[in-house]
């Protein structure tokens, strides 16, 4: 099992470790970056470097990376190409789309056959490819110049941006994109061409007859099984979607326990079946239910949910998760989640129970097991 | 020459003196100011070279007001205060 969970939040990057007899409870190891932004953070299994993404505001967005000898350092950060004066792209208020780094929120490295191959998510919508393991980026313009990227828009946010990045574990050419708002794009050829993919999808702020078009949708995360990536998992704008034909099609879950609403979620890594929720009222209540935090989870396939509290504030709690906020370990026993009150909880059994590891963190962006 | 300043908060991420540059513009003080320090220049400029969102710069005093092409013009024996803007927290 992975033994540090990493933890970016609004006010630095900390590192969760086990402490005391048999490792029984989790404590703050580290603090980096205190005081500065960061909206993102992975660890790099195969070479052992951990990346993160500062946003400073007045200073921008900075990547760092950490090799094996334990120091940071500044590597490049993805940067768009000069805006052309013929291009058009505009936002919903009719201003230019700016071709500049605004965000870092997603963050992947390639397969294990590929080293130093990275993948990052910005806003507003490029996605970037590093094939150095960070030393340099490059704006996947096979994605950007589609037409159809003028359809897509901010939620959540001004500008559209990619949030989640499913690298196939059977062929890492096959990479998979979810986008707030711009739906589920998908290359097959490692990037060289790409299709939105996300039908079956439901948007339901929008009119009626464009609730359907693939390329406006709002998938909050998306999450593939590593035992079997046919299966992903979408957390969406307006309820739970799953696809069991490779993130292609996708069909809606309408029933979750108490909510269908939410940010987050987590699949289980070696059961496609089993997968973790953190629900929410809805999208003008973002607030949880009853003021209790709770987990849902199903272990099949999302015919039914459990609930699951125990261990976790259960009265006058106001702690919404963000979509990159619960993670699970390689082995799927082991669950972390950090809320945008600061608070952090880790189960050892799969969500069954829980123990709070800090009630005070900074606001909680991504929690990730190293 | 023209004195280009920054603020003191760029130094806790990237050491960031002053300098006396040639230039009859913004722009050109500051590519002289960021020429061979490609990380300073980006914490600066954007992307497309433009001043930062929540970056404010002054020339004797005055701000700019060309934030895109920079192109106010700088008179000799100018400073230019590179600073941040509270706009930006």
């Amino acid at each position: 099992m992975s033994d540090r969970i990493l933890v970016a939040t609004r006010k630095g990057l900390f590192s969760i470790e086990p402490y005391g007899t048999g490792g029984a409870r989790w404590a703050i190891s580290k603090v980096d970056f205190l005081a500065d932004n960061v909206s993102i953070a992975m660890a790099d299994t195969r070479d052992g470097c951990i990346y993160a993404a500062l946003d400073h505001g007045h200073f921008g967005v900075k990547m760092h990376r950490c090799k094996a000898d334990g120091a940071w350092e500044e590597c490049a950060t993805p940067t768009y190409p000069e805006r052309p004066e013929s291009a058009t792209d505009t936002d919903a208020w009719g201003k230019p789309i700016p071709w500049t780094t605004v965000k870092i929120w997603a963050l992947e490295t390639g397969g294990p056959d590929q080293p130093g191959v990275l993948w990052c998510g910005t806003l507003p919508g490029g996605l970037f490819r590093s094939d150095d393991g960070g030393t340099s980026w490059e704006l996947v313009r096979s994605l950007w110049d589609r037409p159809k990227r003028k359809k897509w828009f901010g939620g959540g946010a001004d500008l559209p941006g990619i949030h989640s990045i499913c690298v196939d574990p059977r062929d890492a050419r096959r990479v998979q994109v979810g986008i707030s708002c711009g739906g589920v794009w998908e290359t097959a050829d490692g990037g060289e061409t790409w299709d939105s993919v996300g039908r079956g999808m439901r948007a339901a702020y929008m009119p009626p007859e464009q609730q359907d078009d693939p390329d406006i949708q709002d998938p909050h995360c998306l999450v593939q099984c590593r035992s079997g990536p046919d299966r992903l998992w979408v957390q969406y704008h307006n309820g739970i979607f799953r696809s069991n034909g490779g993130g292609r099609i996708w069909e809606e879950i309408k029933e979750a326990g108490p909510s269908t609403f939410g940010f987050a979620v987590a699949v289980h890594p070696e059961d496609p079946d089993t997968a973790w929720f953190v629900p929410a009222v809805n999208d003008e209540k973002r607030i949880l239910l009853d003021g209790k935090v709770v987990v849902t989870r199903t272990r099949n396939g999302g015919q039914s949910f459990e609930t699951l509290g125990n261990g976790l504030p259960q009265e006058h709690a106001y702690d919404p998760v963000y979509r990159h906020g619960i993670d699970v370990d390689n082995k799927g026993e082991r669950l972390a989640f950090g809320s945008t009150t600061g608070g952090l909880w880790i189960s050892e059994d799969e969500g069954d129970s829980w123990q709070c590891v800090s009630r005070n963190l900074p606001p909680v962006y991504r929690v990730r097991f190293a | 020459m023209v004195r280009v300043v920054f603020t003191p908060s760029l130094q806790r991420h990237i050491a960031c003196s002053p300098r006396e540059v040639e230039g009859r513009t913004v722009r050109e003080a500051l590519e002289v100011a960021f020429s061979g320090d490609a990380r300073a220049r980006s914490y600066v400029l954007d992307d497309q070279a433009a001043l930062r969102k929540h970056m404010s710069i002054f020339i004797n005093g005055t701000r700019i007001r060309d934030r895109v092409r920079l192109s106010d013009a700088v008179p000799d024996d100018a400073e230019i205060y590179n600073l941040q803007a509270l706009s930006g927290g």
